[in-house]
């Protein structure tokens, strides 16, 4: 099949041709004065892409008469009217008689005000109006009339006047002047809108005129799938845990035990992170079991009631029934602190826990207001580094290295409060677009409170460090509503044309 | 995390230094305060109305920062203008302490009541709000809502000791609650505070038990009644002389880190600190309160030195410390030990850990010297499942579907009735506080979320193919958490026409990927052996009868149902508000680990 297009008889572009034949250059406006402006230009575009032509838009402004204007031009101004009907009455006339002869009430008030103006015509004593001159010009009507003919007005005065009283509104006109071109044929060739597996075959393509590409139109569009941009954010967080040897922890537990999410953790039951209005509870199924390894579970009991391993404890009656309530995990620090326990079992070659680094980046659940920075689910990042002899400035380093990889420098690190861990420290960097610094994650090494109940050595230190994996991603895209980025109201076309991520590119 | 304001140009004078914003917003941040606003720069009309004001975040455990008075002090010791007071008892001339006596009965509501004196303290305005906010912020945070402790103040020189701590049926107490004129029982008093916006919260905390507790004095004056209200007739003013603190609680540690919070804020502006004699012998409370005595600990230098990655001498050291607070004498028996005497004010203050971390705080965060963390080689590891996830999202979206991820939380009608599915009470996890009908269960099935952003994204050009890949949850009572999460894929088209074609072929393209063969029903049945996939038709309500069909696959031998496909039914469509057919795939992807 040979994708050709010809042109008809009838076709605009084929008229230009003629006309030019005759012609050249001619203005569109008058020889094809009942074209549209989208077929002048469609045509003129079809034929220029050829150089078949050459044209040049012209712009101009256009005086064009309102329906009064045109009333005016065929009947005389009002003006007129009135002086025409007193004129014919020789005695003069009342008001309401000249309302009478005139048939208009508005054209009798408009034309009388503007007639003794121009003192055309007078009071009479007994308050008749009546005739002043045998004649007058219609100055007016002239005006309208001419400007009906040349659509334009050469006294700008005089235009300015008209469209102050609304006889005449101006219209921009694009004309197109067009001349032949260096291609000018009276016909358009015949020719084939893409390349085809018969043409090669056939070999015509070596003669076939092939229709010029509109290079400044989008290409087809491609139907594509695409992962969610949250997910994409994910990816490159998870690519750099693995860079710096992560491992990924289990994080298949949406459910927690009160006992891991909080008493684990050295998070006091009366801490208001506990709360109703903070934690989802469940009410189905009702109670938890306890973690198997009772010495574990005592230990935890004894470092919150009474105090051990050098802490004086919260001191306070510690409840099992609370620590066996079920809820949805607020953080995966959970996941965390289950990990550290399984780790104060393993032996490395020297016998002990071996050093280890894990990561996660999964759902946690708050029992939030829902609003524009929050939902009541979203995404943390968490990192573990445990190894002997680690310190604080450590932690700072390996900080500046994470974040690094994401193009985030000069962290600054501010003295916090949290329970699990102690140093605890905000992560602050400078935010160019802000102007200050804002909170870019928080991190800590965990309180002895929480690692010795698990049995393990003293001397191993753990970081730990977290950070929501939409914040990042909303500074990033200039996103201000998390519910445009997580859950089922995201538009999908945020979905499919969100760029691929990378983070360390600014 | 508590925010305090306070008057800027009062704490600046106490500072003794004319801070500009920033200045001051770099002290808080070296100190682990935070500066939230500094209210002369505000252009609102209710900041402009009063001189300057700092609004100071407060982290959750420092108790003893949520005053003026507090934040003045810590921050005077900080900057080592001062060395942090000590708080001593004196003991009335007399030598007869006040004294309070607990009666047995009060154990059936709120046990435990301390107290103290403060003699001779001079009030001025300022001080008189900063001393009532104090016990608000206290009654806010630490005594969670005044259920676990409350405070009551008194102008001593109204009343007349013994006093007795009680607990009486409501009827039988009758007193003039503070700032009213009419006198009423304790049940009387429940009601008329029903609606009180600021007292009607702690309402519940005593109002259905049978003995209400209750301070009388030795002319039977109510007190107060806790942790409701105190009495008109003891309520102090700016010119009471004599505060007789009351504390009562739940908890034996928080009514005396209450006490020495109180204390050791407002003992400044009184001429003594006298305590009260407490006869509780039901419970062995009985006792001189409160007790000021710093707790004595001790550190290990190594430890303070290594974990900071510092080496400073103990005196260094120790210098460092006095700076937080903390006394430090060396300890004689050993080297490596300083003694520590922790200040009453700081209850934060559990273990060496929190030493330490005061030590680096006073040494500067930002000094501290940075180390090379990569101390021992480890091996990176993705998790199976999330790699396993990772190839069939990533084989979904080249295949020209588009990722979605709803919510895991949603309505138990969602996920049930709207799918035509019956709860058959052991299969969905239930919550028991959400704050919306939204928020019910944790879904079984991908379906809702897929439906729900199908439903908001119906404007779009068809066909709409979306896919996600991520967890449901099941109860599971073999399991200490007594549930369990189980990876899920699924996928929904919406066209103009079912596009069930368009999701088996999804599901042939995933199981390609996956190496998972096809192979036909009989095959697959008669040769267990014979691994692969098959689909064979099933009843579900979920999906229009005839087309729908469940996912088999022959795996390490058995054969089990994976998931299951089919044109969406009607009514399904119908609940979801969907105007054009729909259908989906849902598969376990766990079976492929």
């Amino acid at each position: 099949m040979a994708a050709l297009s010809g042109a008809t008889s009838g076709d605009l572009a084929v008229r230009i041709l003629h006309a030019l034949d005759k012609s050249s250059p001619l203005l569109s406006a008058e020889a094809f004065p009942d074209a549209t402006f989208a077929q002048l230009k469609s045509a003129v575009d079809r034929l220029a892409s050829r150089d078949m032509v050459r044209y040049d838009p012209i712009e101009r402004d256009e005086a064009i008469l309102e329906p009064e204007a045109e009333e005016i031009v065929a009947n005389g101004s009002h003006e007129a009217r009135v002086f025409e009907a007193l004129r014919q009455a020789v005695e003069g006339l009342t008001v309401q008689e000249l309302e009478k002869a005139i048939g208009d009430k508005n054209v009798t008030k408009v034309g009388q005000g503007k007639a003794f103006k121009e003192k055309w015509i007078s009071k009479t004593s007994d308050g008749k109006l009546k005739a002043q001159r045998h004649s007058i010009e219609d100055v007016t009507q002239r005006v309208l009339q001419d400007i009906q003919k040349t659509r334009t007005c050469s006294d700008s005065k005089t235009l300015a006047d008209l469209k102050k009283r609304k006889l005449v509104r101006m219209q921009r006109i694009i004309t197109f002047k067009i001349q032949k071109g260096e291609k000018f044929a009276l016909e358009i060739p015949e020719e084939a809108t893409d390349l085809t597996a018969d043409m090669l075959a056939s070999g015509a393509w070596r003669t076939t005129t092939f229709k010029p590409y509109n290079f400044r139109a989008l290409g087809a569009d491609q139907q594509s799938g695409a992962l969610h941009p949250l997910n994409k954010v994910r990816a490159e967080f998870r690519q750099i845990f693995f860079d710096m040897g992560f491992t990924e922890m289990p994080t298949g537990k949406y459910v927690e035990t009160g006992f891991w999410n909080f008493d684990a953790l050295f998070v006091p039951q009366q801490h208001p992170a506990r709360d109703l209005q903070d934690t989802f509870y469940i009410s189905d199924p009702k109670v938890a079991d306890p973690p198997q390894d009772k010495a574990y579970w005592e230990n935890i009991k004894a470092v919150h009631e009474n105090g051990k391993y050098g802490s004086i404890g919260y001191r306070y009656p510690w409840s099992s029934d609370e620590s066996l309530r079920l809820v949805l995990r607020t953080h995966t620090t959970s996941v965390s602190a289950n990990l550290m326990y399984k780790l104060a079992s393993m032996k490395g070659p020297d016998g002990r826990p071996p050093p280890a680094r894990l990561f996660s980046i999964d759902r946690v659940f708050r029992n939030e207001t829902v609003d524009a920075t929050h939902l009541a689910e979203f995404h943390q990042v968490e990192g573990v580094i445990a190894d002997y002899g680690l310190t604080l400035g450590g932690l700072m380093e390996f900080m500046e290295t994470f974040f690094g990889k994401m193009g985030i420098t000069d962290l600054k690190f501010k003295p916090a409060y949290n329970p699990y861990t102690e140093p605890s420290m905000e992560i602050f960097s400078y935010h160019k677009g802000l102007g200050k610094l804002v909170e870019i994650g928080n991190s800590g090494m965990f309180r002895p409170e929480v690692l010795e109940p698990m049995g393990l050595p003293k001397d191993l230190r753990v970081y730990g460090w977290g950070l929501s994996l939409e914040r990042p991603t909303m500074i990033k895209y200039g996103i201000s509503n998390i519910r445009e980025l997580l859950g089922h109201k995201v538009d999908l076309q945020f979905v499919r044309i969100n760029p691929a991520v990378r983070l360390d590119k600014p | 995390m508590p925010t305090i304001t306070v008057d800027k140009a009062a704490l600046f004078k106490e500072l003794g230094k004319e801070y500009t914003t920033e200045e001051f917003d770099e002290l808080c941040f070296d100190f682990g305060i935070e500066l939230e606003e500094d209210t002369s720069h505000s252009t609102k009309p209710e900041d402009q109305a009063q001189p300057p004001q700092l609004k100071v975040e407060i982290p959750a455990n420092r108790y003893d920062m949520l005053c003026f008075e507090g934040i003045a002090l810590n921050l005077r010791v900080f900057l080592e203008k001062q060395k942090l007071p000590e708080w001593k008892l004196s003991p009335p001339a007399s030598g007869e302490l006040e004294t309070l006596t607990i009666k047995e009965e009060t154990m059936k509501i709120r046990p435990l009541c301390s107290g103290v004196v403060l003699r001779n303290i001079k009030f001025t305005q300022e001080r008189y709000d900063s001393f009532i906010a104090l016990q608000d912020k206290l009654h806010q945070n630490l005594a969670r809502q005044r259920t676990l402790v409350s405070i009551g103040t008194h102008d001593l020189d109204t009343i007349q000791g013994p006093f007795t701590y009680e607990a009486l049926p409501p009827e039988q107490i009758e007193f003039i609650p503070l700032n009213q004129t009419k006198k009423m029982n304790g049940k009387q008093l429940m009601e008329f505070y029903e609606k009180d916006k600021h007292l009607g919260r702690y309402l519940h905390i005593i109002r259905d038990s049978p003995v209400y507790p209750v301070i009388y004095d030795l002319n039977r004056t109510v007190l107060s009644l806790p942790p409701i209200i105190n009495g008109d007739h003891s309520k102090i003013t700016l010119d009471t002389k004599n505060v007789l603190i009351e504390i009562t609680a739940l908890d034996k540690t928080k009514v005396e880190l209450v006490n020495h919070t109180l204390v050791a804020m407002f003992a400044g502006y009184a001429e003594s600190i006298e305590p009260i004699k407490i006869i509780s012998p039901h419970n062995n409370e009985s006792r001189e309160a409160p007790d000021l005595t710093p707790r004595e600990t001790q550190v290990e230098v190594d430890y303070l030195n290594q974990v900071t990655g510092l080496d400073l001498s103990p005196a260094e050291i120790s210098k460092l410390l006095s700076r937080m607070g903390y006394t430090i004498t060396d300890s004689r028996s050993d080297s490596n030990l300083l003694d520590v005497s922790v200040p009453i004010t700081r209850a934060d203050v559990l273990h060496q850990a929190d030493i330490m971390e005061d030590y680096a705080i006073a040494y500067g965060f930002n000094n501290l010297p940075r180390q090379n963390p990569n101390k021992s080689a480890t091996i990176a590891a993705p998790l199976p499942i999330n790699k396993l996830s990772d190839i069939v999202r990533l084989e979904s979206a080249a295949a020209g579907w588009n990722e979605v991820m709803p919510l895991i939380l949603c309505s138990h009608e969602e996920n049930f009735e709207w799918l035509n599915r019956k709860d058959d009470g052991k299969t969905a996890v239930k919550l028991a506080n959400p704050k919306t009908v939204e928020y019910q269960i944790v879904r079984t099935s991908l379906l809702p979320g897929l439906l729900k952003t199908i439903n908001s994204n119906k404007h779009h050009a068809m066909p709409i193919k979306i896919f996600e890949v991520s967890d449901v949850g099941f109860i599971d009572l073999s399991l200490e958490r007594k549930s369990r999460n189980e990876r899920h894929f699924a996928a929904a088209i919406m066209g103009k026409t079912s596009g069930f074609e368009q999701v088996h072929g999804l599901l042939d393209r995933l199981m390609l990927m996956l190496k998972s063969a096809f192979i036909t029903r009989e095959e697959g049945l008669q040769n267990p052996k014979f691994s692969g996939y098959w689909i064979e038709e099933v009843d579900d309500p979920t999906f229009l009868e005839g087309h729908v069909a469940a996912i088999k696959l022959n795996i390490d031998g058995k054969n089990e149902t994976v998931g299951v496909f089919g044109i969406l039914h009607p009514s399904v469509l119908q609940k979801f508000e969907i105007p054009y057919p729909v259908s989906t795939l849902e598969f376990n992807l766990e079976v492929f680990l």
